[in-house]
């Protein structure tokens, strides 16, 4: 140890902590003029204030806590809805640049350079204030498919209700675990005599028969419950019963699936194309049919390179869905570092849980993507 | 005469198979044609859902009919190569030809034969088309923002200013060019910073500033008189020291008339708005992102346990959450973090928020830089006794560079397209403006054209920057 490396290091530890004394130094000052006490108490104090569109029951006699959860499940929702979409656009879009035909290439990649380069705010803008307010009024509206009623209001859709519902639940939890089963029991009978199984369509049908039983004999019953207008004022009518699905979660998941399916389209690309060329070579001179090299030896590798800067990308989305606040969808951001920390006025409070609830879901990814990166890592000798 | 087989097109009767094949083909493109150019129906007297599936159909027969390989043909060979290799891809292909075609009519009408440009006002916007008229009303706002009408000039010109500034490099003769990597890290962004915040914004902020220039000179000076083991530490303290020692002690607030720019009007930072804001943000935040995340990578790689910890803590922090919680902390929470007295522009803060969040994703790109050399480089680099510094400014950092231009080119972009958010702190770039002036009663309900224009123009921006980065990364490709 010399001066050489204790010196940057303590110079350095001193600036960190310089700059955080004066920080909270100040803003115990502020807080202090302002007559506010630093502390998490109000989160269970009544909030006061309404939520349009929430998942949980919500209104102004709950608390703060509650506010959150519901701003925090609101988030979770926009972001599983583009991922799930952003998923689908993304794998097709990157095998479509993949194909030699030149006219599908050239659309995939002229999808991918142009929505990839505007920024997502201006698309979110673009869904929510030009493309979706050109929709019609509720009472003009033609359904599609008869019960599917998408109007400016929002996109109405039937609903299920459910009898023993929870007996459906079982069943297909039921048949998750037996295919999980049936997979170990496959592998171990062709790791020890060498037979395939034909884990799919025992799989398929699993999944297909067991939910249809409980509806027989388990007593589930399902009806679903279609839209119908209401008339609320002279000129003002709205649809009742079924989903509602306001625009500001369309446009959000709109904008956020379209455009992070331009990077995961890429991924998908650059996984498939990292592949060489002598392992599709190689498996076919063993005789595997093209669909086992694709099953066994091509997917396997390219999934190794294209899950972690996907993971990254669905991270971001995540992240992005704090773009809402934009156009007034109650995420995260928009209920409790906006609405709630202005009645509040506990800057401090609310500014650093909200960031800990993303920065703790980063992390955590981040963590496990670590790990499978570790595990799925090729073992060189 | 050979038996003709329409199943099997083969190269026998090639050219029995290319006529009719040819014909289906163009008869069913068209079909589409007329359908979408001229409103009219061919085929109209069939029932709806075959006369909607008859092109399709007859363009699909034909398509396979002209698939004969080895034709001898050029053309016809290239396109069964690259659009008609199989009956899915003939579909595939067929349906975009079509999409086109059925597209383009719609889009050209809104677009230009039925928008209107002419006229002053809202009333000239009568037709079906896009009113391209309010774009030009509003072109100033989108630009400038609130910038005054008058003062507007201050911003072309620093603009065409920094530009020539820029394109310096390319007229550089051989003897300057050693100096140009100096002129842009250092000179330029001075230079820059100087004319953004003097000429555009006018009024008296000079003379704080004149503090820091008489402070960087006497550092300067000053910094020949030291031995050079201690000169990294030194010019980190010192110029801090005696621009706190001139500002508060020698000079206070006493002689700020000697700085004031009287013929400029003062324009404050919250009437910036339009693209110029969005390009004054990003230009800052791009320039001030590099080196803290060059600093940062370096810190997370060195040695030393606690610049690394806090290294990590840093990047991990700023990648873990989103921009606009960020530029909520600057605008709520951080002026609790100042003393009362303390006030620093909103745009300062939210450039300065910007370029550490972008740090951080900076310095991720340019670790993978460092990561991927091989070691052999490091140990080449210390056995010729080369310090810390002098191996990574001389050796480690030339090549790590190269090698991430696409990864820092991204980051660059997605900082272009992150400037809008600004709107969290109330400052109006080109897409708050346009937000702005959707609103305005006399101009409602063209907010389609606002978003087509803006999108068309980070469109522009953000491709250029991506096909120079490739330029670059092109230009700087050394085999290893």
């Amino acid at each position: 140890m010399n001066i050489k490396k204790i010196l940057p290091q303590i110079l350095t530890l001193l600036v960190v902590i310089l700059v955080f004394g004066f920080f909270s130094y100040n803003a115990q000052i502020n807080m202090e003029n302002r007559g506010i006490t630093f502390g998490y108490g109000f989160l269970t104090q009544e909030s006061s204030f309404d939520v349009q569109f929430s998942l949980i029951e919500y209104d102004g006699s709950h608390s703060y806590f509650r506010a959150y959860l519901v701003g925090l499940l609101n988030t979770i929702l926009v972001s599983v809805i583009g991922i799930i979409f952003a998923t689908i656009i993304g794998v097709v879009v990157g095998i479509a640049r993949l194909s030699n035909n030149y006219l599908i290439n050239r659309t995939a990649s002229v999808y991918v350079e142009f929505f990839r380069n505007i920024p997502l705010l201006l698309q979110i803008f673009f869904w929510y204030f030009a493309a979706l307010r050109a929709l019609p009024l509720p009472q003009d509206t033609e359904p599609m498919f008869g019960v599917f009623f998408l109007t400016i209001k929002g996109f109405f859709v039937p609903a299920f209700v459910w009898n023993n519902l929870d007996v459906f639940i079982y069943s297909i939890i039921a048949a998750i675990i037996s295919i999980i089963f049936v997979r170990i029991y496959a592998r171990k009978k062709q790791e020890n005599e060498g037979i395939q199984t034909p884990v799919l369509s025992i799989s398929i049908s699993l999944l297909l028969i067991l939910p249809i039983l409980s509806f027989l004999f388990g007593g589930v019953g399902a009806s679903v419950e279609i839209p119908v207008i209401k008339q609320l004022s002279q000129s003002g009518f709205t649809y009742e019963g079924g989903i509602k699905l306001p625009p500001e979660l369309i446009s959000l998941a709109l904008a956020l699936s379209l455009y992070t399916a331009t990077f995961i389209a890429e991924c998908v690309r650059a996984g498939v194309q990292g592949v060489s060329k002598g392992q599709k070579e190689a498996a076919a001179s063993i005789g595997l049919t093209p669909n086992q090299v694709l099953k066994l030896v091509v997917m396997p590798q390219a999934l190794r390179i294209i899950i972690p800067p996907t993971t990254n990308q669905y991270l971001n989305l995540t992240k992005n869905s704090s773009l809402a606040a934009a156009i007034a969808y109650p995420d995260l951001v928009l209920v409790f570092a906006g609405t709630a920390l202005m009645q509040t006025g506990r800057a401090i409070e609310i500014v650093s849980i909200t960031m800990l609830t993303y920065l703790s879901l980063s992390i955590s990814i981040s963590i496990f993507m670590n790990w499978y990166n570790k595990k799925i890592a090729i073992k060189e000798k | 005469m050979k038996q003709v087989n329409f199943l099997q097109p083969n190269n026998n009767n090639l050219n029995t198979y290319l006529f009719s094949g040819t014909i289906l083909v163009a008869l069913s493109i068209f079909i589409v044609f007329l359908n979408s150019f001229f409103k009219k129906d061919l085929i109209s007297f069939l029932p709806g859902t075959i006369s909607f599936f008859i092109p399709l159909i007859l363009g699909f027969i034909g398509l396979h009919l002209i698939r004969i390989d080895y034709s001898g043909y050029k053309f016809l060979d290239a396109i069964n190569k690259n659009i008609n290799t199989n009956n899915f891809n003939a579909f595939l292909s067929l349906l975009i030809v079509f999409v086109i075609i059925k597209s383009l009519p719609p889009l050209l009408s809104w677009f230009i034969l039925d928008a209107n440009i002419a006229g002053d006002s809202k009333d000239v916007c009568t037709g079906s088309g896009a009113c391209w008229t309010y774009i030009k009303i509003w072109f100033n706002r989108f630009m400038y923002g609130m910038y005054p009408n008058p003062e507007q000039w201050r911003i072309n010109l620093s603009f065409v200013a920094l530009a020539f500034l820029g394109c310096v490099g390319f007229f550089a003769t051989e003897k300057f060019k050693k100096y140009l990597t100096l002129y842009y890290v250092v000179v330029y962004p001075i230079i820059a910073f100087f004319f953004i915040f003097f000429f555009i914004s006018g009024g008296p902020i000079f003379f704080d500033f004149s503090y820091g220039i008489i402070a960087a000179v006497i550092s300067i000076i000053l910094g020949f008189f030291i031995p050079s083991k201690f000169k990294m530490y030194y010019f980190i303290i010192v110029p801090i020291t005696i621009y706190i020692l001139l500002k508060y002690v020698f000079f206070y607030e006493e002689l700020i008339e000697l700085g004031k720019l009287e013929a400029l009007e003062w324009v404050e930072t919250g009437a910036w708005g339009g693209l110029s804001l969005t390009f004054i943000v990003s230009f800052f935040c791009l320039i001030f992102c590099f080196p803290i995340g060059l600093f940062l990578s370096l810190g997370r790689r060195s040695d030393l346990p606690i610049i690394k910890y806090i290294s990590i803590g840093m990047i991990e922090f700023w990648r873990g959450v989103p921009l606009i919680t960020v530029l909520f902390m600057s605008s709520v929470m951080f002026p609790m973090f100042l003393p009362e007295d303390m006030f620093i522009d909103k745009l300062v803060r939210v450039i300065i928020a910007i370029s550490l969040f972008e740090a951080a994703y900076v310095a991720e790109v340019i670790r993978g830089g460092l990561q991927a050399l091989p070691r052999g480089q490091y140990d080449a680099a210390k056995s010729l006794g080369m310090g810390y510094w002098k191996m990574h400014i001389l050796v480690i950092l030339p090549q790590a560079l190269k090698l991430v231009i696409p990864g820092i080119a991204n980051t660059f972009l997605a900082l272009v397209k992150d400037t809008p958010l600004i709107f969290v702190v109330g400052l109006l770039e080109i897409v708050g403006m346009l937000n702005l002036a959707k609103t305005n009663p006399e101009w409602l309900g063209f907010a389609m054209e606002g978003y087509v224009f803006a999108s068309v123009l980070f469109f522009i921006i953000c491709y250029a920057m991506s096909k120079y980065s490739y330029n670059l990364e092109q230009k700087y490709k050394t085999e290893r």
